[in-house]
């Protein structure tokens, strides 16, 4: 290809049909990318596009089947991620590459070369984090640090070796709007520098907002690569997405029928040391409406479910009402007795066992609330497989789940697929409380958009839809009314047209709830 | 070179049934190169150690005397492992069960009735269950590991035997050898046919096996140890109590492995020892894993481990090897039979080193 | 001496085996593998030991031995787990059923033979200190070496590098490999080093403890030593004192023994083994600290995309 040619002269990092193989799956399928030195360069893509992949090669953790890479026009080969740093190739991850239980300096420690004494590193990590304006203390444990101070550890972590290179993978997803702009500040500065920034995203303002180029990957492939400001939006969308994806909106949802779900003074001790605590939280949902809460990750989102659902019962019978009836105190398939239905936000191993089929776990979510139907033998409790599979297969019908085979084991499904399934066992039921945490993490948009669409379509019927999600994108989307979860506690809810992105990332932030009223004027 | 594993998008149902085979075969071939070792013509020590015993209806009961225990204490310790309940203390459970069992006819002798079987085997099932309860409420409770626990309370249950039949239940009339009288003939289990020796202890292994398969296979008591197994937080998601499966595994085994001493006891042994077991709590846990943890397969298992027993006794006589080669065999068919259910989940790879980095490592590993 | 002193030196004599093999198995369990073998390491250790010095005269030679076989018997098990991804409670299982057999194999030959007692290295001077002379100063090679062994594997584990990377492939098998720390081969290092701390153990028993061989000498042994490493909650210093700690219990037993005060023997022979039981309760009843300090990765397999 010869425009590849060409850009490949002059360029810092060089990528010429890189292909990796899983099994039989092409993950990155002879992808080609030009970093020049100094660029911003997004790499757009949707979940399962192969972005993670790509990266994985540049920094030596996955090794490519075939294709080139070149440093600076000289072929490379990275065997490890010792062999990138050496380059001059920094890596932040998306998550999985910190450790809980050391301390901020030994995880720096790690990544440089040995010989280097711990107190030297701690005061060097201090110097480099002022200088950017990432604050950072080198004896706290990562186990008692916010979501946002980790992202700060792994970026000192790679500008300590002083690359040439950064890949940041996703970095935006697990941080307030405010946060956002500090990040983008740092990369302005290190552009500055003459550095190179490989920029990995699926939010197409953002990049359109800082990135000087952009290769769009889609199913492994490379389907464009472009200046993302000459483009528009949905151009770029139809890049990553190859159609236009469905628009989903919540006009229609309204606060119309009694409260279906109520959160009264709901608190709850954090059950590990790792955990969240909730704070007096207060909510209402009535039937008709979406009620979604923002936040950022670790703020008691996964608390708050476990207490809403009773898979964690709390000890306050009024904390929790369904329909209008004390349910704090009753587990979780009393609460679907009463025609609640539940989806967590982890698909392996909570909402599924990945190792079971698709009908077993149909069983997981209803062997109580559809006791009728699903058993048989009295009290010995026998499995009606017919019923059962007969179920599964309506739900697979009518969620469009993509799967090989009559009754594949969950793990066998995409995520998307996977949640589909999820979602639709408790659409099923048709229940008139459904709580949601996190319904389109790590899911494709066709997917996603066809799962929200649902969400929203059930409130309409009247019942009463509770969102949790980190995705402000989404909440955009579905949401009637939203509220802020932070540190365990939640804000009011506000009319989701009445709420911008920079109002909701200060209450991301923490913003007091006295100081909420003006703050939010003065916006 | 080194060995990679490639998960594989399935499981593989060829191997999840030919795995225990693959296992058996490579047991075989490690134990024909020990006895090579050991200046033993393998054929023949291999032929005497694995078919003999099966040649005689004598040693055919024997077998089944054997596989009786084995059988009973894996089927309950499937439903332990498939629950993520490590009990490795059956070993302690079958004595604590052989002990409660022997009350009525060492302490209780004159009382004589045909009640005194049935309630045997009951206090033979609650001793069982009851010892297997500490580790149980331990963990379910004081969240304590029930590994360490149930194995510790195996080395208290034999002192406490000893203990028993060396002192207050010493055999008045029994020249202060260490054993209890000998049971009446109402507290003995009867044969199960004429022509030997197998008592009904194989019988009670058998409908056990049946009946736990029966339940993991069509009921949502099997589906609910299968979730915690997998996923406790699933099994949460579910509504189901991972302390009360706890409770519910724990018991089971405790109280088959009571019900297997007790037979032992009642119907071969006919007295307390301070030894009643020659391992079989132990071994147990190498029938469940060779059965797959189903209960069925747990059967066959159990006869071949059975077997190993026998073929030690009989590769004593015929070869003059030690005994202690039928706990070498043990061991060495669980580790083959561990090593062969990777091939279930993953494909294996042999990848022969290649040395041409560009880029070498730095030393920081 | 007198008798506090003789009393000292016995529990010195029974904690030097459980403070060996627990430490062993706590740098083993910081990787994030968890080895149940550690009885039969043990047990192939204190064979080996026997076996090697009967055969050549040198209990010295019988401690090599004993180490480097409960080193090449871990082995086994690191290649099911780490390169087969086995289970690792049954596998430490099997190691444990196949070290009693093995070694009850290769040390019937040998056993109601006495064997050579391992010498004392006396330190001059220092050994004349009063009371604490005798204790210190005055033991075998084996004793030292847990001396040596306990600030070793405390340096190790918190000053060193290599030290800092095993405990974070322990903490998070995923991100060590992202940073390009080699798990597997940490993994099998650490294992390699419980075996060979288990079969020095070993050595101790069938050397220094009892100098011959009888089958299933280490009676539990190792057992207690992974208790120890929960009860020390994967601190080492708290090994040493809950290694001394259990020698002072199984010894006050025996000297309760010899007294005859009235307790049947049995009941005081089970005293180690429940009150292991009761310091488990103890220490797992406090939910929070026992998940703060257990490596978060222990007892994961890890098989690296590739």
């Amino acid at each position: 290809m010869a425009v590849h040619e060409q850009a490949v002269d002059g360029s810092l990092l060089a990528v010429d049909k890189l292909t990796k193989v899983f099994g039989t799956f092409a993950a990155c399928d002879h992808i080609d990318l030009a970093i020049k030195p100094g660029e911003i360069h997004a790499l757009l893509g949707e979940n399962g596009a192969g972005k993670s992949t790509l990266v994985k090669m540049l920094f030596g953790v996955l090794a490519p089947t075939s294709g080139r890479i070149l440093w600076q026009g000289e072929p490379v080969r990275i065997s490890s991620p010792n062999a990138a740093r050496k380059l001059g190739i920094g890596m932040v991850f998306q998550h999985f590459s910190l450790f809980e239980a050391l301390t901020v300096a030994e995880n720096i420690a790690l990544s440089m070369a040995p010989g280097i004494s711990l107190a030297k590193i701690s005061e060097e990590a201090a110097t480099l984090s002022r200088s950017y304006g990432l604050p950072l203390d080198p004896k706290a444990h990562v186990a008692d640090l916010s979501v946002g101070e980790r992202q700060r550890i792994e970026i000192v972590r790679a500008l300590l070796q002083n690359p040439r290179l950064i890949i940041l993978d996703e970095p935006t997803s697990v941080l307030t709007p405010q946060e956002a702009d500090r990040l983008f500040d740092t990369l302005a500065k290190l552009k500055a520098e003459g550095r190179s920034v490989l920029y990995i995203s699926h939010r197409l303002e953002e990049v359109q907002r800082i990135c000087d180029r952009a290769t769009v990957l889609r199913h492994g492939k490379v389907t464009g690569a472009c200046d993302p400001r000459q483009e528009t939006p949905s151009s770029l969308a139809r890049m990553m997405v190859g159609s236009d994806v469905a628009h989903v909106s919540a006009e229609g949802t309204s606060a119309r029928g009694d409260v279906l779900l109520e959160a009264r003074h709901l608190s709850a001790a954090a059950r590990t040391p790792f955990a969240v605590s909730l704070k007096d939280v207060c909510l209402k949902v009535h039937g008709g409406e979406v009620l979604a809460i923002a936040g950022v990750a670790g703020n008691g989102q996964s608390e708050l479910f476990d207490a809403l659902s009773g898979e964690y019962p709390v000890a306050d019978a009024n904390a929790v009402q369904l329909r209008q009836k004390p349910v704090g105190t009753l587990g979780i398939n009393a609460r679907r007795l009463m025609g609640s239905g539940f989806v967590p936000e982890e698909r392996h191993g909570h909402a599924a066992v990945s190792a079971l089929p698709l009908s077993d776990n149909l069983v997981l979510a209803r062997s109580v609330s559809d006791r009728k139907a699903f058993l048989g033998g009295g009290r010995l409790g026998i499995i009606r497989q017919d019923a059962v599979k007969r179920a599964t297969k309506r739900i697979c019908e009518v969620m469009d789940v993509r799967k090989s085979g009559e009754d594949p084991p969950a793990g066998s499904l995409s995520g998307g697929n996977l949640q589909k399934f999820i979602v639709g066992r408790e659409l099923d039921r048709q229940p008139s409380v459904l709580v949601v945490n996190q319904p389109t993490w790590g899911v494709d948009a066709g997917a996603a958009s066809r799962i929200r669409q649902a969400l929203v379509d059930l409130a309409k019927a009247g019942s009463a839809v509770l969102v949790i999600s980190q995705d402000l994108d989404e909440i955009f989307e579905v949401a009637t009314e939203i509220a802020v979860i932070n540190e365990g506690r939640l804000s009011d809810a506000y009319p989701a047209k009445d709420l911008s992105r920079e109002k909701i990332g200060l209450l991301m932030g923490g913003m007091q709830v006295g100081k909420q009223a003006e703050s939010l004027d003065a916006h | 070179m080194r060995i990679e594993l490639e998960k594989r998008p399935k499981v593989s149902v060829l191997f999840s049934i030919f795995s225990p085979f693959i296992a058996l075969a490579l047991t075989l071939i490690a134990g024909a190169i020990m006895f090579f070792l050991l200046g033993k013509d393998p054929g023949y020590a291999l032929y005497s150690f694995f078919i003999e015993p099966l040649t005689e209806v004598w040693s055919l009961h024997e077998l089944a005397i054997k596989a009786g225990p084995l059988i009973l204490i894996a089927v309950g310790l499937s439903v332990c492992y498939r629950s993520n309940n490590w009990n490795i203390g059956a070993e302690g459970q079958f004595i604590m069960g052989a002990i409660a069992g022997s009350i009525l006819p060492v302490v209780f002798y004159e009382w004589q009735s045909p009640l005194v079987l049935p309630l045997m085997l009951l206090l033979g099932m609650l001793g069982g269950a009851l010892f297997a309860g500490i580790p149980a409420f331990l963990k379910a409770h004081l969240n304590t590991n029930e590994i360490l626990t149930s194995l510790m309370l195996v080395y208290v249950a034999q002192l406490f035997l000893d203990w028993l039949v060396r002192g207050p239940w010493r055999n008045p009339g029994g020249l202060n050898f260490p054993e209890t009288r000998t049971f009446a003939a109402d507290a003995i289990l009867p044969e199960m046919v004429a022509s030997g020796r197998a008592h009904w202890g194989f019988a009670f292994a058998i409908i056990a096996a049946v009946l736990i398969w029966l339940m993991m296979r069509f009921t949502l008591k099997g589906f609910e140890i299968t979730v915690l197994g997998q996923s406790e937080r699933a099994g949460r998601f579910a509504g189901f109590s991972s302390r009360k499966m706890i409770w519910f595994s724990m018991l089971l085994s405790g109280a088959l492995a009571g019900l297997a001493g007790i037979s032992e006891v009642s119907g071969a042994i006919q007295q307390l020892r301070p030894v009643i077991s020659p391992g079989y709590g132990f071994t147990a846990i190498i029938v469940a894993f060779l059965g797959r943890l189903n209960p069925l397969g747990i059967v066959a298992s159990g006869l071949v481990l059975a077997l190993t027993y026998l073929g030690g006794e009989a590769a004593q006589l015929s070869l003059g090897v030690s005994d202690k080669v039928t706990r070498v065999f043990q061991g060495l068919l669980l580790f083959f039979v561990l090593s062969c259910d990777t091939l279930i989940h993953y494909k294996i790879r042999m990848v022969w080193a290649d040395l041409t980095d560009t880029v070498k490592d730095g030393g920081a590993n | 001496m007198g008798i506090v002193e003789a009393i000292l030196l016995t529990v010195i004599t029974a904690a030097t085996p459980l403070v060996i093999a627990a430490l062993g198995e706590l740098v083993t369990e910081r990787s994030g593998v968890l080895n149940l073998g550690v009885e039969g390491m043990m047990i192939i250790g204190a064979v080996c030991a026997f076996v090697a010095t009967q055969q050549t005269g040198s209990p010295y030679i019988g401690i090599i031995a004993g180490t480097v076989s409960g080193a090449l018997f871990s082995l086994l098990f690191g290649f099911l787990t780490l390169t087969l991804v086995a289970n690792q409670v049954a596998t430490g299982l099997a190691l444990t059923i196949l070290g009693l057999g093995v070694s009850g194999m290769i040390g019937e030959p040998y056993s109601g033979q006495s064997g050579a007692k391992l010498p004392q290295i006396v330190f001059p001077f220092l050994s004349d200190i009063p009371y604490l002379g005798p204790l210190l100063f005055k033991q075998d090679l084996i004793f030292y070496l847990s001396i040596v062994l306990i600030f070793a594997v405390n340096w190790f584990l918190f000053k060193t590098r290599t030290g800092l990377m095993l405990r974070s492939v322990g903490d998070s098998h995923s991100s060590a490999h992202a940073l390009g720390i080699n798990v597997i081969r940490t993994r099998y290092l650490a294992v390699l080093f419980g075996g060979a701390c288990a079969g020095l153990a070993g050595a101790q028993f069938s050397l220094v403890y009892t100098p011959q061989w009888t089958e299933n000498m280490s009676a539990g042994r190792g057992w207690i030593a992974l208790a120890l490493v929960v009860f020390a909650s994967w601190r080492p210093w708290r090994v040493v004192i809950g290694g001394y700690l259990f020698g002072a219990v199984s010894i006050s037993q025996l000297h309760a023994q010899a007294f005859g005060i009235g307790i049947p023997s049995q009941f005081l022979s089970a005293l180690p083994y429940l009150a292991t039981v009761a310091v488990l309760i103890v220490i797992s009843h406090n939910r929070r600290t026992t998940l703060i300090n257990t490596p978060a990765s222990l007892g994961k397999s890890f098989v690296p995309d590739r």
